[in-house]
């Protein structure tokens, strides 16, 4: 073996690749970004076709055969948001390593956030701000939503930060039981939370309706819309702004990555002891990716909120928290990319995919074959399960696997401890 | 402080594991620039001492200051941040970052990027992570980890691991380093040449070390003093040569009637 104190023979390693910066290898900012003009094309292409999809939707759906599986314009919004979700989750779940079986909490804060301040939840008061789309003389506070947007994200940060610091002691499974907890208090709160010593704060389990729309008034100068819902283009708007928000977020999340931040909860999720001998403040760190995936979360609740314009608590089912881990898992966790991927197929498929196919097997098969219909729809959780269970076995690092686990699976075999090999 | 005076002293410093006593109301002191070795049989407490100057356990009792700062009880990150920098026994890196990556984890305390400004990516964030990068690639060679920068953490030899995990403490820019078995595992020549990358941390980078070590010739040849526990007890401290000829230290290693 070499000896140690190399930098005094200088050349004895054989390692040519450099100590001046040529090998680029890892992510990171300091380092030169390798931009592949191909990799950049694609992005720059997708994106583009992604905001030209209203105008080719149609004629999509007009192709046979496939047609009747492309998602309307609505649905994909549906599909986008869910998306934002999985990518903000996936700061906890992938980057962390906290398993955070409770964001819908987040979506849920979110949505009520747009609930209390873009609706006339609170009649007593009359407060407009922004507000676009309704009658001035409207009681309740009528903030603008692109304001509400702004608030949502601030509350479920500070949502975050609470839960987050009692519970981020935990590790593991712990940490995993506890959040399910917070998962299931804040939708039975908003479920009882009409009759809070007499105050009406979510209207129980009727919900808030109608949210205001989004939309630009009079600064829009008629390029935009003064408001989304009166727009002859309402569901595109909504999608433009759904894609917008997805954007703001992937790149946050890339961003975040590549930062002093995110090494830190990588090394988090790798060895917390070792972590935390290195100089990282455990309970900070994981309390901040708590609260930036709340961050996204809230603002996706509150969208989805005024898109739908209503919040029920109906909607915030445990069920909601392992959608959005299973897009993560499917993805691949911590994988920016692949957890689009997971989010829009799996979102697809919830919105409208199994419907869809459903009626096409009945259509071609269970009628014809067996005079019987099934509803393909209400297999969904038993799909997806079937999906994880799947994805764990065959593929554990998911669609598209993060660089770091990719590399591992890739080279990761030569240095195997013998206990290791034999054990398989 | 006095530039000879101790970087750290623990004063009766005592853990309790329910009715067990791993470290019994152990004295003990780090002159600055020394190089202190801690030996004893397996079991003697030595990895628990360590975890408690670190921050890894709390002492039951007893107090620990570094330099004129009293750290008991406080929080390994804490620790780290004031210039206390520890190895593992069992190496613990981060396996599936690279080497680089891995002394940047390293040297989180001394770097400032917040959320808003490593989304933003503003000029003085670029400034600071092109600086780390440069800074962990020089660290990297002073370790002798030349070209290994993109080698996962894992997929390195043994030996160099061993290195990485003192490359990464050193960028924690301590002033105190805390090597808990060091050669272990690594053949002569190795430890040879790591015996000398210990002693060059000293007249190099003005380091005082403190080492849990098992290799006497290890412990012999750079020690400028060494601490004995058994038991949990301090049962003896002096310079190598002292301890070599103590007959409890003997007894402790050899069994009772050996030193006779």
């Amino acid at each position: 073996m070499s000896s140690i104190p190399a930098d005094q023979p200088p050349a004895r390693r054989a390692h040519p690749a450099g100590d001046d910066g040529a090998g680029g290898g890892s992510g990171g900012i300091g380092r030169r970004r390798v931009f592949n003009p191909l990799n950049v094309l694609l992005v720059l292409g997708l994106t583009a076709a992604a905001f030209l999809y209203p105008y080719y939707n149609e004629a999509l759906q007009a192709i046979p055969l496939i047609g009747d599986f492309v998602p309307g314009v609505g649905a994909m919004v549906v599909m986008l948001v869910f998306t934002m979700m999985a990518v903000g989750l996936n700061i906890v779940v992938g980057y962390a390593g906290l398993l955070d079986l409770g964001y819908v909490a987040f979506y849920a804060a979110g949505a009520y956030m747009a609930a209390w301040f873009a609706s006339q939840q609170f009649e007593q008061w009359r407060f407009h701000f922004g507000a676009v789309g309704i009658s001035p003389e409207l009681p309740g506070i009528h903030l603008s939503i692109w304001i509400v947007l702004i608030l949502a994200g601030i509350f479920t940060t500070v949502v975050g930060i609470l839960i987050g610091l009692p519970t981020l002691r935990l590790r593991g499974d712990y940490l995993a039981i506890v959040t399910l907890g917070f998962g299931e208090i804040i939708p039975q709160f908003v479920r009882n939370g009409d009759n809070i010593f007499g105050f009406d704060l979510t209207h129980g389990t009727f919900g808030i309706s109608p949210i205001d729309s989004p939309g630009f008034g009079a600064l829009g100068g008629g390029l935009l819309p003064e408001s989304y819902q009166t727009s002859f283009e309402r569901q595109s708007w909504f999608f433009w702004t759904a894609l917008v928000l997805l954007l703001i977020t992937i790149f946050c999340s890339v961003q975040l990555r590549d930062s002093r931040l995110g090494r830190a909860w990588i090394a988090i999720r790798e060895d917390e002891t070792a972590a935390a001998a290195m100089g990282i403040p455990l309970m900070r760190t994981k309390t901040w990716s708590y609260a930036i995936g709340a961050f996204f979360g809230g603002v996706a609740g509150a969208f989805y909120a005024s898109f739908k314009s209503g919040a029920f608590p109906a909607d915030f089912y445990f069920n909601i928290s392992i959608f959005l881990l299973c897009m993560v898992i499917l993805g691949g966790m911590g994988s920016v990319w692949g957890v689009i991927v997971g989010g829009m197929v799996l979102g697809y498929l919830n919105v409208e995919g199994l419907s869809t196919i459903g009626t096409k097997l009945n259509e071609a098969f269970f009628d014809p074959v067996f005079g019987k219909q099934i509803e393909v729809a209400k297999y969904q959780f038993g799909i997806y399960g079937a999906i994880s269970v799947r994805m764990m076995l065959f593929r554990p690092v998911g669609l598209i696997p993060e660089r770091r686990r990719r590399r591992e699976l890739e080279e990761g075999v030569h240095d195997e401890s013998l206990y290791d090999a034999s054990s398989h | 402080m006095a530039a000879n005076g101790d970087i750290l002293t623990a004063r009766s410093v005592r853990k309790e594991f329910g009715g067990l006593v791993a470290v019994n109301d152990v004295d003990f002191a780090i002159p600055t620039g020394s190089i202190v070795s801690l030996i004893g049989p397996n079991g003697a407490g030595k990895t628990t001492f360590f975890n408690m100057l670190t921050g890894v356990y709390k002492p039951t009792a007893g107090r620990i200051l570094f330099g004129a700062t009293d750290v008991t009880g406080k929080p390994p990150h804490a620790i780290t941040e004031l210039g206390i920098g520890r190895t593992f026994q069992n190496i613990r890196l981060f396996e599936h970052m690279t080497a680089l990556e891995n002394v940047l984890v390293g040297m989180h305390s001394r770097l400032s990027g917040g959320i808003f400004r490593s989304i933003l990516r503003t000029p003085g964030l670029r400034r600071e992570e092109r600086e780390a990068r440069d800074r962990a690639r020089e660290l990297l060679r002073y370790s002798g980890l030349r070209g290994r920068d993109d080698e996962l953490a894992r997929n390195l030899p043994y030996g160099d691991q061993r290195r990485l995990e003192v490359a990464r403490a050193l960028a924690t820019e301590p002033k105190l380093v805390l090597l808990d078995e060091p050669t272990a595992g690594m053949n002569p020549q190795e430890t040879a040449a790591f015996t000398d990358f210990v002693s060059r941390l000293r007249t190099e980078q003005g380091l005082s070390i403190l080492m849990i070590e098992h290799d006497m010739k290890v412990v012999m040849g750079i020690s400028d003093r060494v601490t004995v526990l058994d038991y949990g007890e301090k049962i003896a401290e002096g310079s190598p040569a002292e301890v070599q000829a103590d007959e409890r230290v003997i007894e402790a290693y050899l069994g009772r009637g050996a030193a006779a």
